[in-house]
């Protein structure tokens, strides 16, 4: 098995990557919540028999990235090797295990071959609903959020556990898109176990470890080799948020070494009472995701090229929240902290990082109002995600309503009001919420939409940058904060919150612009006239930002 | 002497060649030539190709009864950005469907990432007072004081065309109609497409994107078939010129001239309906076409001799093929998956010394090293030369010399150097790479289909096809490969089997269980009807088939699956059934069916073509004779990288019930079939080349 030529390792790990992008296409296919199969919110990984991750799919959102690494190897120690059959899998959804809030469910399947384990298949999906207080960040512990379902065996040699699934439907509202939901992570499993079996008979392989080594190996390789060309040293930034109750700090202090990178949130505010915590499984897969868009982006995952990345908080932080504190929003800031990191290594390597950005997606879960439902109103349920701008960039603008660092699909108007009872009036780039620089911060959208049926309904709210908008880098400006507003109210609606709009009345969501990259002043004259012309600009900030005389 | 009683002509216009086939009354190839492509006006290259291969036949213009035409001028026109200047129309409030999209980055790790240019800027797109509901109310009339201001604008902004994409209007088009009219009353001369036309399906951002990519190059096409078609009239064609369409189908010169974003890759279908023919004829049930030109291989997966359709394509994917990175467009479309490989693609060592082939190709100028045009990057081809695969003696019927040790040297300076290898383990180290490149497309391809690949007949044709279709079946797990006649125009050879056909898919949410007959029956006869008018304008007679389907899903869920429904008025005794059909689709792609669910229908789709030929019966089964082979060639054996002799034969010299061992090379004008170690070929009663693996237990 030694002797296997580089150039045939390399055919078996882009076959390994094609397996993983596979399995993944086959729970987004075979998906139910809206969330994962409009936006891909899902993982799929294949692992060597000792646990260590050899490939991942790149799908809709990094929020999955180490979790699930970390996960397998937890789930092998739970689960001794020699005591798994064939046909077995394995699940759990709890948050500091699988991906940071109950909705996400993690299953594992060993791979078997002449009856030895020989690796791993495992996926992570968003799930609808598991009871609780629902997708909002009110809950005030982990309990209150809803069924937490334990490492446990949830197919025993290709029999599902019919209890385990029955405890699940018993706790939702949304009982059979659950089933549907788990019924989509089992065919992924096995799909993957499948076609990785199919691939070590070709090529003759009675075990992965030549290819793992190989793998892992030359991942490392390259990971640090683009370390080094990070200059050493200690890199700290902070940011204000939002927050729940008060606002809060995000610090981080990026140690650099020549082998590693070490970040650690010594100096980030305690937890919320309410659910924006965020366990460290996930803040470290935002932080990570983002460190490696600048270092190595075009290393695959892996044990080896995640390695040198390691990620450390004080304990109860809020970004390294501990059982049992509420979590259910943990994305709202755990999708800030890309922007922390940034802002670290952007004093390492200048010009390389871009500005600050929306960051946060405008996730908005909506249903009908209990009294519809007893009243024998409509029912209906949705989840839309909006986007925001991202940070200019060093040579060119930021995006316009574009998710990142969520990696997640925007929501199409026509599929909205064919899904559920409201009327979308406007999606439009917000003109002027771009920050200012020589390369413009990407706009901002307004959405406004009411009830298409004369019936109040419900919008859970978890949103960020209101009162702390997009910073500017390098001279550049801020972006302009979101906003959320509802007709005839007086006052604004806050971030955080769950919010009932009657009939009749007109919910408004600006979402945030991303900051500026530059000085205003050095824009390039041409492009401000083309921001001009198209009305991405007025005529009244090119002149207040941009000093321009147009 | 005229072998034919009459003649039928294909024409495909590539992007380097223009390739011309004729078929008798028999179905048999009579005459066919490639000629280079002349860009300036591409239907000259059309016009000496159709001449050199009548002369070859001693035929007129006028003895061709039919003329099919396939074009890839509509794609450049795309890729190349050279279309109309377009303005949009959009509901008041959505004037930036285009540049919101799905909100999405293509690319994950890409912090550079430059959106897909969509052909329209903000200071086109125009917007006006209206709405429709999702069920077709109207929520707020047509504002129609406004119509002067657009006008205005139209004229300001310079647009030549215009794409009008109302939001629900495949729920209702009366405001697009209505606001198309308003505008042709000013300016008659304005070239409007409308979404609920061009793509009545439900999902903003697409509509638009189709409806604006058809509008882009509406004005350069309809010249184009005009000039096309008066230059063949006036050199004494007589009979009408049908276009290959994206779907398969041909239609019409006057439909293809509003719609001529059917025509997107009208060529590489073509192929696709090449490869159903052969199945058909072979009792082939479950087939992976694999077309592989310079710069792209095509695979396609045809079951039952139908190729896969979709409705969903994207134009332009940026250069590494990524999904998501080019414009969508939802038109009818052969459903095949392009990757960025072929002879042209060049091989490189990235940053981590992994070895990369493609999606950079070296195309014909300055082509591969070997080739002697100024090419300093290895190529696919210069490995497939340094491994012996591609004899300079045959190759390209001696046009132009071959210089081997170049490419041996740049795969040796280039690649080897870096990775410790001599030019031979290079050479080996490229083809493994871009054929596993090629395979996995085909795996990945066949999972987003819900298919399997092991059990299928590859079919293998283009330039580069026969060449490297052992290698990539060996990898797909594959085991038998048919190599048909003339090969290396399969694509035109194509046309002259498709059917003249037409589709049409609408959107009409619904409840299996709680299905409004009525209603539905009522939208298929309107589009059977709007079908049927356009297949008799290119046929006016013959009898057709008309197929319904409807995609369903399980409520909840995102994605669809097509389900065949009778062509017939549909009642209430059609929806267990039909509900048992999705259950079993459902079970064939993810392991099981759900239990308690419910289905809803999306979208509704007809399609009327005519009756494909009947199938010549061959004759009897040709006596198994082995072939004796009196030359041989020194090449690198495919599976285990060692020298051998392999056979070298002429196709020409092969006759039906011949048997060859590999490895071999079988040689023919512009390609060669490599038949692998492990396979064997079997020559069958139609002449196809019929490779076949010896699977190791």
């Amino acid at each position: 098995m030694n002797d296997i030529s580089p150039a045939r390792l390399q055919v078996m790990w882009n076959r390994l990557l094609a397996v993983v992008e596979e399995q993944g296409q086959t729970l987004i296919r075979a998906a139910f919540s809206p969330i994962v199969r409009e936006c891909g919110d899902i993982s799929a990984g294949i692992f060597d028999a000792k646990g260590q991750m050899l490939a991942q799919a790149v799908t809709g959102t990094p929020g999955h990235i180490n979790t699930m690494a970390e996960a397998v190897k937890t789930l092998r120690e739970r689960f001794p090797a020699q005591m798994m059959k064939p046909g077995d899998i394995y699940m759990t959804n709890d948050p500091w295990l699988a991906s940071g809030h109950l909705n996400d469910f993690l299953l594992m399947m060993p791979v078997f071959k002449n009856n030895q384990v020989v690796g791993y298949t495992s996926c992570t999906s968003h799930l609808v609903d598991l009871g609780g207080l629902g997708m909002g960040p009110e809950g005030s512990d982990i309990y209150d959020e809803g069924l937490l379902i334990p490492p446990c065996k949830l197919v025993s040699e290709g029999e599902i556990n019919a209890l385990l699934m029955d405890i699940v439907r018993a706790n939702s509202r949304e009982p059979v898109a659950n089933d549907g939901d788990i019924y989509a992570l089992i065919a992924c499993c096995e799909a993957g176990s499948e076609r990785l079996l199919a691939m070590m008979d070709e090529y003759h392989l009675d075990d992965l470890d030549t290819l793992s080594d190989y793998i892992i190996a030359t991942s490392k390789r390259g990971t640090l080799e683009a370390i080094a060309e990070v200059p050493e040293g200690v890199y700290v930034n902070e940011m204000t948020m939002d927050g729940y109750e008060a606002p809060l700090t995000l610090k981080a202090t990026l140690t650099v070494k020549h082998d590693q990178l070490h970040l650690d949130f010594a100096g980030t505010s305690g937890c919320s009472s309410k659910g924006i915590n965020v366990p460290l499984n996930y803040a470290t897969a935002y932080s990570v995701f983002a460190m490696r868009c600048i270092i190595g982006s075009d290393i695959p995952n892996n044990a080896g090229s995640l390695e040198p990345f390691v990620v450390t908080g004080p304990s109860d932080c809020i970004l390294n929240a501990q059982h049992p504190a509420p979590v259910a929003m943990r994305h709202t800031l755990g999708q800030m902290t890309p922007d922390l990191v940034l802002g670290c290594l952007h004093q390492a390597l200048p010009g390389q990082v871009p500005a600050e950005g929306a960051s946060c997606m405008f996730d908005l879960p909506m249903r009908n109002v209990a009294e519809a439902a007893r009243d024998g109103g409509h029912e209906f349920a949705i989840e839309l995600v909006h986007n925001g701008g991202t940070g200019a960039r060093s040579a060119s603008d930021g995006l316009s309503a574009t998710a990142f660092p969520s990696g997640v699909f925007g929501s199409q108007v026509e599929i909205t009001e064919a899904a559920a009872p409201v009327i979308v009036w406007k999606r439009e780039l917000l003109p002027d919420s771009g920050g200012a620089g020589e390369y413009r911060g990407g706009l901002g959208q307004r959405i406004e939409m009411t009830s298409a049926i004369d019936e109040p309904f419900l919008v859970f709210l978890s949103v960020e940058r209101l009162r702390n908008p997009a910073k500017g880098r390098a001279g550049g400006a801020a972006g302009a904060p979101g906003r959320i507003r509802v007709s005839g109210r007086d006052a604004d609606i806050p971030g955080k919150c769950e919010l009932r709009v009657e009939k009749g009345e007109r919910l408004i969501f600006d979402t945030p612009g991303g900051g500026g990259f530059g000085a205003p002043q050095l824009r390039d004259a041409d492009a401000l006239a083309h921001d001009v012309a198209c009305g991405v600009v007025s005529n009244i900030a090119a002149q207040a930002s941009y000093g321009g005389d147009t | 002497m005229k072998n034919y009683t009459t003649l039928r002509l294909a024409i495909d216009i590539g992007g380097t060649f223009t390739d011309t086939v004729m078929m008798n009354q028999d179905g048999s190839v009579v005459a066919s030539t490639k000629t280079l492509t002349t860009h300036e006006n591409p239907a000259n290259g059309a016009l000496e190709g159709a001449k050199r291969a009548l002369d070859s036949v001693s035929g007129s213009m006028a003895d061709v009864s039919g003329f099919i035409h396939g074009t890839t001028l509509a794609t450049n026109a795309l890729l190349e950005k050279r279309g109309a200047r377009v303005a949009t129309i959009t509901t008041e409030g959505f004037r930036d469907i285009l540049e919101i999209a799905y909100e999405r980055r293509f690319s994950q790790y890409d912090i550079n990432l430059q959106k897909t240019d969509l052909l329209v800027t903000r200071e086109r797109s125009l917007t006006v007072p209206e709405r429709m509901s999702a069920s077709g109310d109207v929520l707020l009339p047509l504002d129609e004081s406004c119509v002067q201001g657009l006008l205005d604008t139209l004229e300001a902004v310079g647009a030549e065309a215009v794409a009008i994409c109302l939001i629900h209007a495949y729920a209702n088009p009366a405001h697009e109609e209505r606001l198309r009219a308003l505008l042709h009353a000013a300016r008659p001369d304005l070239v409007i497409s409308i979404s609920s036309e061009v793509s009545p399906e439900a999902r903003e951002f697409d509509r638009l994107c189709t409806t604006v990519a058809n509008a882009y190059i509406q004005p350069l096409m309809a010249r184009y078939l005009d000039a096309f078609a008066a230059q063949f009239a006036s050199e004494g064609i007589t009979c009408p010129i049908l276009m290959m369409t994206a779907g398969g189908g041909m239609t019409t010169i006057q439909t293809a001239a509003q719609f001529p974003i059917r025509l997107v890759e009208s060529g590489p279908a073509g192929g696709a309906i090449l490869a159903a023919r052969i199945a058909a004829e072979n009792d082939l049930d479950e087939v992976l076409s694999f077309d592989v030109g310079g710069t792209t291989a095509k695979l396609c997966l045809i079951d039952n001799a139908q190729p896969q359709t979709s409705r969903h394509f994207e134009i332009g994917r940026a250069a590494r093929f990524i999904k998501g990175s080019g414009m969508p467009v939802r038109i009818p479309v052969i459903e095949m998956i392009e990757i960025g490989a072929g002879g042209g693609s060049i091989a490189d060592v990235d940053r981590l010394g992994r070895l990369t082939v493609g999606p950079k190709s070296a195309g014909s100028e300055p082509g591969p090293v070997a080739f002697g045009r100024g090419g300093t990057d290895p190529t696919v081809s210069d490995a497939d030369i340094a491994l012996g695969y591609i004899q300079a003696e045959t190759f390209a019927e001696g046009q132009f010399a071959i210089d081997a040790d170049a490419a041996k040297a740049a795969l040796r300076d280039t690649i080897g150097q870096r990775l410790g290898l001599d030019a031979y383990e290079a050479a080996d180290g490229v083809s493994r790479i871009v054929d596993e490149s090629m395979a996995s497309a085909g795996r990945t391809h066949a999972v987003e289909s819900g298919k399997e690949l092991g059990q299928r007949t590859m079919i293998a044709f283009g330039g580069n096809g026969p060449l490297h279709a052992c290698r990539v079946a060996r990898s797909a797990g594959v085991d038998r490969i048919l190599i048909p006649a003339n090969p290396s125009v399969g694509s035109a050879v194509g046309f002259l089997y498709a059917p003249v056909s037409f589709e049409i898919v609408r959107s009409r949410y619904s409840m299996l269980q709680s299905l409004d007959l009525a209603v539905i029956n009522q939208l298929f006869v309107a589009m059977c009807g709007e079908a049927l008018d356009v297949v008799r304008q290119g046929d006016a007679t013959g009898p057709v088939v008309t197929r319904r389907s409807a995609y369903m899903r399980y409520n909840g869920q995102g994605h669809e699956i097509e389900i065949s429904l009778p062509d017939r008025t549909l009642t209430a005794e059609d929806i267990v059934p039909l509900s048992e059909a999705f259950e079993a689709a459902y079970a064939r792609q993810f392991s099981r069916p759900v239990p308690g669910m419910l289905i809803e229908i999306l979208n509704w789709s007809v399609q009327v073509s005519t009756e494909a030929k009947p199938i010549a019966e061959t004759g009897d089964i040709p006596k198994a004779n082995n072939f004796s082979v009196d030359h041989t060639r020194t090449i690198f054996c495919d599976v285990d990288g060692i020298q051998k002799e392999a056979g070298f034969v002429h196709r020409s010299d092969l006759k039906a019930g011949d048997h060859v061992l590999g490895p071999a090379l079988i040689v023919e004008p512009q390609t060669t079939t490599l038949v692998g170690a492990d396979f064997n070929l079997n020559v069958d009663a139609r002449g196809n080349l019929i490779l076949t693996r010896e699977v190791t237990a």
